[in-house]
């Protein structure tokens, strides 16, 4: 059932050249946007825990372009990555990280809880494996109401060691529901090598024994995310049930911010850096197949540093919630 | 102008760190993800990288220094086309401010949680109509009832959890339903609460209105997390833009001879947490009223039913659609001589104990509270500010019980009123023992609760 397939993409895939322009500026707005959440969390501008997606742009970039408006997303706590490649502003994200009024949330929530019901993103939730569930939950309730959606629940390398993950295989198999799962292999849970944590490490084999197939794909790739990601959406849509994709990634930055990463070499990290930048392949396709000039690509990144700068801007204009915001929202 | 770089904060606490070493030098090129020096705090040595690319015009703190604070600027960057010449001329800046975050004056004036207090006992009698013909009904019956008649008015209301569906309930609650409303609405789950109890919120947060039955709550226990982290806070944590409308309903508290592990009351573990309803119903017609309520609540409802009471009888009015409202208790019984203040199965006791008190002269008020949280203050305090004396009842654990908290809010809003301290009836601090005798020990009874009244009304 399970295949170790598709870490090298067919050649003859073609791709339209808006869509690369897509991946290109998506890629890059999501680095951008967290560098400067790493600069600002630096100057103190947002507390607490703050986990940086910086490397595994192309997972979450190529799996949103498979899907519909109307499609939900649901995913743990590495989540600006998702909101922004879900269409929800960076202002908004960014002023939910300094904890302000204009924030998603009104400032309640925080980095690992952010939602968009508008956006079918059903958050940022900070218990890790508490989102398999309710993601399949989401899942079962599009099969419900028959809307011919799917759901894309993502988790990371560390959540699959968790018991709720098996209970939602079993039963979003039993139940043939419309779900993806996609686990972002980064190779480490916070400090905890895949190796030192999971017994099978070929974790798009997790779902053998409820009979759900998993695939493995270059998560650096977005091309080879893309194509996993259709495969695995229609598979879902057409009643087929479930769907484990293993995106094979990597992030540059600690687990969170306050992470010495001693449990990893520099040297390690730079060679992934060098050798697989996801942001990088593309700009090199774009430019080898002429599809875009050098200036353009400065352009490009001219837009998406503008719109960054905007986003801290407004992420420090915007006021603290009024004190009476503490106790609104909690039962109506 | 050129952009300064700050000393970074590498974690919440961090004020100030060891500028260790710089990786680059005047003049250098750097681009975005590039290492411009280590620092190193009194946890670990760390790396401070490019966020803009440009080139290094002038380092303004030499590696190796200590004690550097936070957002003090340690390098200029001259950015693409930008001359030397742009340093010139450059002092510190004040650095970035950071947010101020002491609460305004206005804090004085937080609004009330959602439940307003009224200061008035809510009146019960308008529930039921009178002249409504009463039907007697088992607890277990006027719950299906509930079930049944929601779901034929909302399709979004599901009933899931083990046996609910083809076994027709582990204890009959369901009875009926999958012949009624098929299998797309009444689904068997495996054993495996902690999943279908987030299986049930995210189909809450999609739109619908599940209904999970736990076997017993002690089962829940492996799902708590579900029901306080993702059901109970992500309305607050969404700033109200998400909801989750659900039910978890199921048998609570101690049966009969099952021993310590199935036998535990949860009211006052539920009744801990913001965002949570809490009910526990005692009569059949509160069971249905609440449920009904419950299942149109926008809010999470924990709905906590009692084995011993599913076959119990009561009166149900026969009405096209009755409801009781949530947060509102009930006074049971009235009286001037005590208050005595319970719910779910401590009402048996406590009805019991007052027809006998009543035999000896001592008229006992009893409270229904029927919703735990949020919990009808307004109707303890106005009886209890009547008769003076408060004993309440439960079969709960008493450290942090619902007596607890009970006995406390009293203490605070009716201590001039009070002619003896609070008294409470509760289990016994102990794991329930299987042995009948020990058993019955552990829990609650009649007469403990004539004791208790005795005590405050110094009458022996």
């Amino acid at each position: 059932m399970a295949r170790k397939a598709s870490t090298t993409r067919r050649k003859t895939t073609k791709v339209d050249k808006d869509q690369i322009k897509k991946y290109y500026r998506d890629m890059l707005l999501i680095r951008r946007f967290e560098e400067k959440a790493g600069q600002i969390y630096g100057m103190g501008l947002i507390g607490g825990f703050c986990h940086l997606y910086i490397g595994q742009e192309a997972v979450v970039v190529g799996m949103q372009s498979t899907i519909s408006a109307t499609d939900a997303v649901i995913t743990s706590y590495r989540d600006h990555g998702h909101m922004l490649a879900c269409g929800m502003e960076a202002k908004g994200v960014m002023a939910e990280l300094t904890g302000r009024e204009g924030g998603y949330s009104k400032g309640k929530g925080g980095s690992m809880h952010m939602f968009s019901k508008e956006k079918n993103f059903y958050g940022g939730h900070g218990i890790v494996g508490a989102c398999v569930p309710l993601g399949t939950g989401l899942a079962f309730s599009q099969k419900y109401k028959n809307t011919g959606d799917v759901t894309l629940c993502y988790m990371g390398d560390g959540t699959v060691n968790q018991g709720q993950v098996y209970e939602s295989f079993n039963m979003a198999e039993l139940w043939s529901l419309p779900v993806v799962y996609v686990i972002e292999n980064n190779e480490y849970a916070m400090g905890t090598s895949v190796k030192r944590a999971s017994a099978q490490t070929e974790l798009f084999r997790r779902g053998e024994s409820f009979n759900v197939p998993g695939e493995q794909v270059d998560g650096m790739d977005v091309f080879a995310v893309a194509e996993a990601g259709r495969k695995a959406v229609e598979w879902a849509k057409s009643g087929k049930g479930p769907y484990i994709l293993e995106m094979k990634t990597y992030r540059y930055r600690g687990h969170s911010m306050s992470d010495p990463a001693k449990y990893r070499s520099k040297e390690e990290v730079n060679k992934k850096r060098a050798e697989s930048d996801p942001i990088e392949r593309v700009r090199e396709k774009l430019l080898n197949e002429k599809v875009y000039t050098e200036d353009q690509l400065k352009e490009i990144d001219r837009d998406v540093k503008a719109i960054v700068a905007e986003a801290v801007q407004f992420a420090q204009d915007s006021p603290e919630p009024h004190p009476d915001e503490l106790y609104t929202d909690i039962v109506i | 102008m050129p952009t300064e770089i700050l000393m970074p904060a590498l974690s919440p606490t961090m004020t100030e760190g060891k500028l260790a070493r710089w990786m680059v030098s005047e003049g250098d090129t750097v681009a975005s993800g590039d290492v411009l020096a280590e620092i190193e705090t009194d946890k670990a040595t760390m790396e401070v990288e490019a966020v803009d690319e440009g080139t290094i015009g002038r380092i303004l703190i030499d590696g190796d220094t200590d004690n550097v604070a936070v957002n003090t600027p340690i390098a200029l960057l001259l950015e693409e086309g930008e001359e030397a010449s742009a340093l010139d001329g450059y002092s510190a800046s004040a650095g970035v401010s950071t947010p101020v975050t002491d609460a305004p004056a206005e804090a004085a004036t937080i609004s009330q949680v959602v439940i307003e207090s009224t200061g008035d006992a809510y009146d019960a009698s308008g529930e039921i109509p009178a002249g409504t013909e009463m039907v007697k009904t088992s607890v277990r019956e006027a719950l299906r009832d509930a079930m049944a008649e929601e779901m034929r008015s909302d399709d979004r209301v599901f009933v899931m959890g083990e046996e609910v569906a083809e076994y027709q309930g582990a204890y009959k609650v369901t009875q009926g339903l999958l012949d009624e409303f098929g299998n797309r609405r009444v689904i068997d789950t495996p054993i495996t609460e902690h999943g279908f109890a987030g299986i049930g919120v995210g189909a809450a947060f999609h739109g619908l209105r599940p209904i999970v039955e736990f076997m017993t709550f002690n089962f829940a226990m492996q799902a708590i997390d579900q029901i306080v982290n993702s059901a109970a806070k992500t309305r607050y944590m969404s700033g109200g833009q998400m909801e989750s409308p659900i039910v978890f309903r199921g048998p609570n508290g101690a049966a009969s001879r099952v021993g310590a592990q199935h036998s535990q009351c949860y009211a006052s573990w539920y009744a801990h947490v913001p965002g949570l309803i809490v009910v526990a119903p005692h009569t059949a017609a509160d069971a249905k009223g609440l449920l009904k309520s419950a299942i149109r609540n926008p809010n999470p409802v924990v709905f906590l039913e009692n084995e011993m009471l599913y076959g119990q009888t009561f009166d149900v009015p026969v009405m096209d659609d009755f409801t009781v409202p949530l947060g509102k208790a009930k006074v049971a019984r009235k009286g001037d001589d005590v208050t005595i203040v319970s719910f779910g199965m401590g009402m048996r006791y406590s009805l019991e104990a007052a027809e006998k008190l009543a035999e000896e002269g001592i008229n006992a008020e009893v409270i229904d509270l029927r919703t735990i949280r949020p919990l009808d203050m307004d109707t303890a305090l106005a009886s209890v500010r009547k008769t003076n004396r408060c004993v309440t009842v439960e079969e709960g654990w008493p450290q942090h019980g619902i007596g607890a908290e009970l006995g406390t809010q009293i203490m605070e809003k009716a201590f001039d009123y009070l002619d003896a301290p609070v008294t409470r009836v509760t289990g016994k601090d102990v794991p329930m023992p299987y042995a009948a005798n020990l058993e019955k020990l552990a829990l609650p009874n009649v007469q403990d609760v004539i004791d208790a009244v005795k005590s405050v009304t110094y009458r022996s």
